[in-house]
């Protein structure tokens, strides 16, 4: 077990070091392919009114004559040291974990994705509770009553989950919900945890419920067929011959062993969604991670897009390691290989 | 409906399935008896309602599509009428089952010594150290070394014979009145099976309980039992004694699975004398002897074979027998054309 957690942060780490060189040359190596000099580099820096002579200084100083790996090794010093931009015309302080710094917005990357990020938390965990409970208690409920009615009934809502993006589902339930009954938020507002829980609860329940109905079809599909399957199996058959009530059957035999793919896809998407639910806070007007991501991209902010591509690639490895963790607690058969 | 005085009795037992195709008859019309103490082996193909009857004993069609009708009788307490819940809680306590493949019956993501915590406690209101206990104990007894320490090892870290014996030990768990084993030894190593047949032969003693042993392998319950019951199409086509059956068969099929049965008496230069054809479908039954397509003999039955479904007939003390020629026949061909091929040539 020790062992199998050792190998795991081994890989977890490497493929953050792949990340962050594949979000670099995405950044600093393509753009060259395509033919920008180091000056056409320098002049994100300076603005509009830079001269040639201007942008020569200033690319040097912000070392982009360097060679590449040098300037990914600074890239990642500035992570975990800080950084300073010296465009010549003026010097900039980053400190650690320096991600990068905006000349657009004249600040660090990292305090105001910091700021940000309680609010895709709060969204994420939210709505993944929700689609976690409903589409797995669904997912069962089909699986048992197979051709049902309710069966039908939920698969064919499941489809139209899937089927239906945020921006509609989440306009159409504004619409109504909002504007017309107004039993809920209006969108936009966001209200931290720690200051009053029940209105944290009540701006963020549209989104959480919009966002949960996407996740919580597929889910209740796959738990349905996890469990059509389990159901058949041999062990299930066993704990009915010991003379197990039915319900001990469904849930302590057949869920369990149904549950264990179910964990593995949650954690990558809650993983992916912490990186920026980028369609739900645009449409709620939500100001998290992905609505930052949406901004930086609007303004081509460079260091800002690659801050955010490394902060969503964090979260993602961290998901996916937690989940290979959670798999050999679930799995004991995990643990050997 | 007169309660009958056997530990375990079926009368006329049916079991149907029905399917898009048509009504699967699994079962037709099967009635045997069994004491305490004793072994009874049910032999046949596979499909030829050997498992379904034995999960029907269990009571594990309740509440699925299956049509059930006929007796079962178990201690004097009627099965097929008792509600769900009543069998349910027979099941695991009074009445226990070993399935075939060990590694796919016991659930992977629990401990050995769980499962076994799990099938006691429902039936005992102990506590979980009492129950952990006697699991070890039960692991001890089927000879599973260190038990106290192999109580906690998942199914797939035991081999595939120490797996049958925490099946058993599981199944034991309650000291069931009757033990159903549904192909106990296929999944098994050669030489792991005969070690499981001896367990099982020295528990059932120890136990006292009433053994069904399932299988396709005549060398198994040759082992075993005290009677046999060789099954075709979900009917009963030769009943007896362990003698009556390998000594003096009479049904030409019980003389095929003989011969196809693999003896290290033989000449290696002779060959199997394997059955032709295949099992048939239990849709649509062939009319008359269901096993009449494939038997050799079916010339000698006076025209009947494809009419008339032939009855179980007494043939003489208890030895029953479901076939169209005449007992006088049937013992002939036996002497004179099978058993010589059987054992020398």
């Amino acid at each position: 077990m020790v062992t199998y957690i050792i190998r795991r942060l081994i890989g977890a780490l490497l493929m953050l070091v792949i990340v962050s060189m594949v979000t670099f040359s995405i950044f600093f190596v393509v753009p060259r392919m395509a033919g920008a000099t180091s000056e056409d580099f320098a002049n994100r820096y300076l603005g509009k009114a830079a001269t040639a002579e201007m942008a020569a200084v200033a690319a040097e100083k912000l070392g982009f004559n360097d060679p590449v790996p040098v300037q990914y090794g600074r890239w990642i010093k500035g992570v975990f040291a800080g950084a300073e931009y010296d465009t010549g015309a003026s010097v900039e302080q980053c400190p650690a974990p320096c991600f990068g710094y905006s000349f657009v917005k004249r600040q660090p990357v990292w305090p105001e994705l910091i700021d940000r990020i309680p609010v895709t938390l709060s969204l994420a965990i939210g709505a993944s509770v929700i689609w976690l409970l409903g589409g797995v208690a669904t997912g069962v409920l089909s699986a048992l009553k197979r051709g049902s009615f309710f069966d039908r009934a939920a698969m064919s809502v499941a489809l139209a989950g899937v089927s239906l993006p945020i921006f509609f589902t989440g306009i159409v339930s504004l619409v109504v919900f909002s504007y017309g009954m107004g039993i809920t938020a209006p969108g936009g507002a966001y209200t931290p945890f720690e200051e009053n829980p029940a209105e944290w609860a009540y701006n963020l329940l549209l989104p959480w419920i919009t966002l949960a109905f996407l996740y919580a079809a597929s889910y209740a599909r796959l738990t349905r067929a996890g469990m059509l399957e389990t159901m058949g199996e041999d062990y299930i058959r066993t704990a009915r011959a010991k003379g197990l009530p039915e319900s001990t059957v469904i849930t302590k035999h057949g869920l369990r062993a149904a549950l264990t793919p179910i964990v593995t896809i949650f954690g990558l998407d809650l993983g992916l969604l912490l990186g920026g639910a980028v369609l739900t806070e645009t449409t709620f007007s939500l100001k998290g991670i992905g609505d930052y991501a949406v901004q930086a991209i609007m303004t081509n902010d460079l260091p800002k897009i690659m801050g955010v591509t490394m902060v969503a690639a964090l979260f993602v490895v961290m998901a996916s390691l937690i989940v290979d963790l959670l798999y050999a607690v679930v799995d004991p058969r995990v643990r050997l290989g | 409906m007169s309660t009958p005085t056997s530990f375990l009795e079926l009368r006329d037992l049916r079991i149907h399935f029905p399917t898009d195709d048509g009504l699967v008859k699994s079962v037709d019309g099967l009635s045997y008896k069994l004491e305490r103490g004793k072994t009874l082996g049910i032999v046949g193909e596979s499909g030829s309602g050997k498992s379904v009857t034995s999960l029907g004993i269990l009571g594990l069609h309740k509440g699925t599509r299956a049509k059930i009708s006929g007796e079962i009788w178990l201690d004097g307490e009627e099965l097929v009428s008792a509600s769900a819940e009543h069998v349910r809680r027979l099941r695991g306590k009074k009445m226990a089952m070993i399935f075939q493949d060990p590694l796919s019956a016991m659930h992977p993501f629990y401990t050995v010594g769980q499962q076994i915590v799990e099938a006691y406690r429902i039936h005992h209101k102990v506590s979980k150290k009492v129950a952990r206990k006697h699991a070890i104990d039960m692991l001890g007894r089927v000879g599973i070394p260190q038990p106290e320490r192999r109580v906690d090892s998942y199914p797939h870290e035991f081999s595939g014979g120490m797996r049958q014996r925490a099946m058993i030990a599981m199944a034991l768990s309650c000291d069931p009145e009757l033990l159903i084993a549904d192909e106990p030894t296929t999944a098994l190593d050669v030489t792991v099976q005969a070690q499981i047949l001896d367990l099982m032969r020295d528990l059932q003693r120890d136990f006292n309980a009433a053994l069904i042993i399932i299988t396709h392998d005549l060398g198994v319950v040759a082992e075993l039992s005290d009677d046999i019951l060789v099954m075709y199409g979900g009917k009963c086509i030769e009943y007896g004694t362990a003698e009556d059956i390998f000594e003096r068969p009479e049904h030409p099929y019980t003389w095929g699975l003989l011969g196809s049965m693999p003896r290290l008496d033989r000449e290696p230069t002779e060959r199997l004398m394997p059955i032709k054809g295949n099992p048939p479908s239990l849709i649509n039954v062939p009319a008359g002897c269901a096993f009449h397509p494939r038997c050799a003999f079916e010339g000698r039955t006076g025209g009947k074979a494809d009419t008339e479904v032939p009855a179980l007939l007494e043939s003489s003390g208890g030895h029953l027998v479901r076939c169209h020629m005449p007992p006088e026949l049937r013992r002939d061909i036996w002497e004179n054309e099978i058993k010589p091929n059987l054992e020398s040539s």
